[in-house]
């Protein structure tokens, strides 16, 4: 399966040159850009490992794919995304997010039922990979 | 225009039988409203022979304290506060016989928090007064402190985004079709196809409430199972509107909190459930960390003649107060009513944190919106993949774009429906932040994204020619210096 968490899971695995774009887009409307990765891509998984602090005050985009690729040196085999930070009063949340990353194999999610009360099901979604311990999973 | 105040004071104004309003002091035309003041715009259509000075007081006092006659009880009450106060009266620009009528309310005739009160005397006689031919609400000046009285969307956008994990980019949905007939297990295909596929939401339609081909649980169960195959097939966070409306607050309640057990992220309402119902289910949705989509069904009964009703503008800074996430507010290139600058300025209140006075969008006051939460505007009706630049261009990134007929009757079903609607919208995205014309080369980079995506390249070909042109009945009437008294 393909997990298409993010902005741009549906269009072919992005460039250097296309993610350097993207960048920079956040860049130029003053947003913070940081790096993260995580093995465990569970839709409910909100805090990714961060590869060092959103890049404040950073005015390029090489900056960021600079990290990228230092990131993908130590944990290529896992995702990895960039995710943009907007301070603006009002918003003072993230503005875009997508995966720049992502391991060769991705197992996806067990979806298991319990019945429950009536005929209701209790769902629980469970990552196959997170069923390993953290750092060994791909 | 303007003329002077002949209003009556002391002996004269108190005497018993009847007085023209304006000089009952429902006509102040050197009245300057106060911050705290609520103002309201009327459009009047005097009858014939009727001023239109008269005709603008006397909404004033049949929307305040006034009555037919002269009664001597306004004189235990401070009457000249709680008078609305008609201030200026300009006519509308090419439109013989027709005036903007400004009304000034005092902040103390109206129950804090309370929409039901606030529309009980802005709309609650004065539309069937005889010396009117007809009245429309326009638009009304909220004050701040009658907006902070309020709870504002549940959620909002920021927050909703936050709990979707979708950043960047307008949501996508579609409405299940047929709207009525299918069983509670047929339905809940469509819900799984159009999440797996590659949407973010699917609906109900406003009329899908529990009926003899669908009872509500049924409803709800079988959805529930399509949104969670669909979460596990794709690792997205995906909802559906599970539409609670029902004869009786206590039915909706019993309906929301199923929702919520069954692990719904969202539940919708109809518009016509009735303001106090809807304040309700805000408040329940906030308790319950529940997203509240709002079906303005039933709107188009007042909003949409220009002469006569309420402007849908109206109704959604009214809904805004009352704590909607979502509401819809027009496509401008789909199916439905929708000149686009009227529109930009529906989704300008809905998502603006002040709105400056705008007379070509229609807005006529500075709204500052005190930081209530912001609402997503929903564009849906007769919209496709074809048009996703304009759609981008006319509505922004803040919105949920649906796509009900373009999704489900997508040739090759509804999964390649959706995937068709998910690409097109990240390749237009990706095109317009990487500093493209996305706009003017619209239609190539569909093209473009349509090589390495069949569904997509199906959906062009099959709805390539379809547009909805037709003349606007609701566009707003202004001349571009606005006149002055």
């Amino acid at each position: 399966m393909r997990i298409t968490q993010g902005a741009f899971s549906f269009l072919p695995d992005l460039s250097d040159q296309q993610i350097h774009e993207q960048v920079q887009y956040c860049i130029d409307n003053n947003w913070a850009v940081s790096v993260e990765y995580t093995d465990d891509p569970h839709p409910r998984n909100v805090y990714w490992e961060m590869w060092g602090h959103p890049m404040f005050d950073n005015p390029d985009a090489a900056a960021v794919i600079f990290e990228l690729n230092e990131c993908r040196k130590q944990f290529g085999d896992r995702y990895i995304r960039i995710i943009a930070f907007d301070s603006t009063p009002g918003w003072e949340s993230i503005r875009l997010s997508f995966i720049a990353n992502r391991p060769k194999e991705e197992p996806g999610f067990n979806l298991e039922r319990e019945d429950v009360k009536g005929r209701s099901v209790r769902y629980k979604i469970s990552s196959y990979s997170a069923q390993k311990p953290e750092g060994s999973r791909y | 225009m303007n003329d002077k105040t002949e209003k009556l004071s002391g002996k004269a104004r108190y005497s018993a039988g009847v007085l023209e309003y304006k000089k009952m002091g429902y006509w102040e035309p050197d009245y300057e409203p106060s911050a705290t003041d609520v103002i309201a715009l009327f459009r009047i259509t005097p009858q014939d022979g009727v001023d239109e000075i008269e005709a603008a007081a006397a909404v004033a006092g049949e929307s305040s304290t006034a009555t037919w006659t002269v009664v001597w009880t306004d004189r235990l009450t401070a009457a000249e506060k709680y008078r609305a106060k008609a201030y200026r009266v300009d006519p509308v620009p090419n439109e013989p016989g027709q005036y903007f009528a400004y009304i000034a309310y005092h902040l103390d005739l109206f129950e804090p928090g309370s929409i039901a009160n606030l529309t009980a005397s802005i709309i609650g006689n004065v539309f069937g007064f005889k010396p009117l031919k007809a009245l429309r609400l326009e638009d009304m000046r909220l004050p701040v402190a009658y907006v902070k009285t309020f709870q504002g969307p549940a959620t909002g956008i920021v927050v909703e985004r936050e709990r979707l994990n979708i950043y960047g980019r307008p949501l996508l949905g579609a409405t299940v079709k047929p709207k009525l007939g299918l069983s509670g297990r047929n339905y809940g295909r469509v819900v799984y196809e159009a999440l797996k596929g590659g949407l973010d939401f699917t609906k109900d339609d406003e009329n899908i409430n529990s009926q003899p081909f669908m009872h509500w649980r049924d409803r709800f169960l079988y959805c529930m199972e399509g949104v969670n195959k669909a979460t596990a097939a794709t690792g997205e966070i995906k909802g559906t509107y599970l539409n609670v409306t029902a004869a009786t607050m206590e039915d909706m309640y019993e309906r929301a909190e199923f929702a919520r057990d069954l692990g719904s992220t969202i539940i919708m309402i109809d518009l016509v459930i009735g303001y106090t119902a809807i304040q309700s289910m805000a408040k329940w949705a906030r308790n319950n960390d529940m997203i509240l989509h709002l079906h303005r069904a039933g709107h188009s009964t007042y909003t949409r003649q220009k002469s006569h009703g309420v402007s849908f503008r109206v109704i959604a800074k009214w809904m805004r107060l009352a704590g909607v996430d979502h509401i819809h507010a027009g496509t401008v290139v789909g199916k439905l009513e929708g000149d686009p600058l009227t529109t930009k300025g529906y989704y300008d209140i809905c998502r603006e944190e002040y709105n400056p006075t705008s007379l070509e969008t229609g807005i006529f006051f500075d709204q500052d919106w005190a930081s209530l939460n912001k609402m997503m505007p929903v564009a849906s009706g007769g919209i496709h993949a074809g048009q996703m630049h304009q759609l981008i261009d006319h509505l922004g990134e803040d919105v949920v774009l649906q796509f009900g007929g373009g999704t489900i009757g997508h040739p090759h079903g509804i999964a390649s429906g959706a995937t068709a609607n998910r690409v097109a919208l990240e390749s237009m995205i990706f095109a317009r932040n990487s500093g493209r014309d996305y706009l003017a080369e619209g239609p190539q980079i569909l093209a473009e994204a349509a090589k390495t995506c069949t569904p997509l390249r199906q959906a062009l070909d099959t709805w390539k020619d379809v547009t909805f042109d037709y003349a606007s009945t609701d566009a707003p009437d202004f001349a571009p210096t606005p006149s002055v008294s």
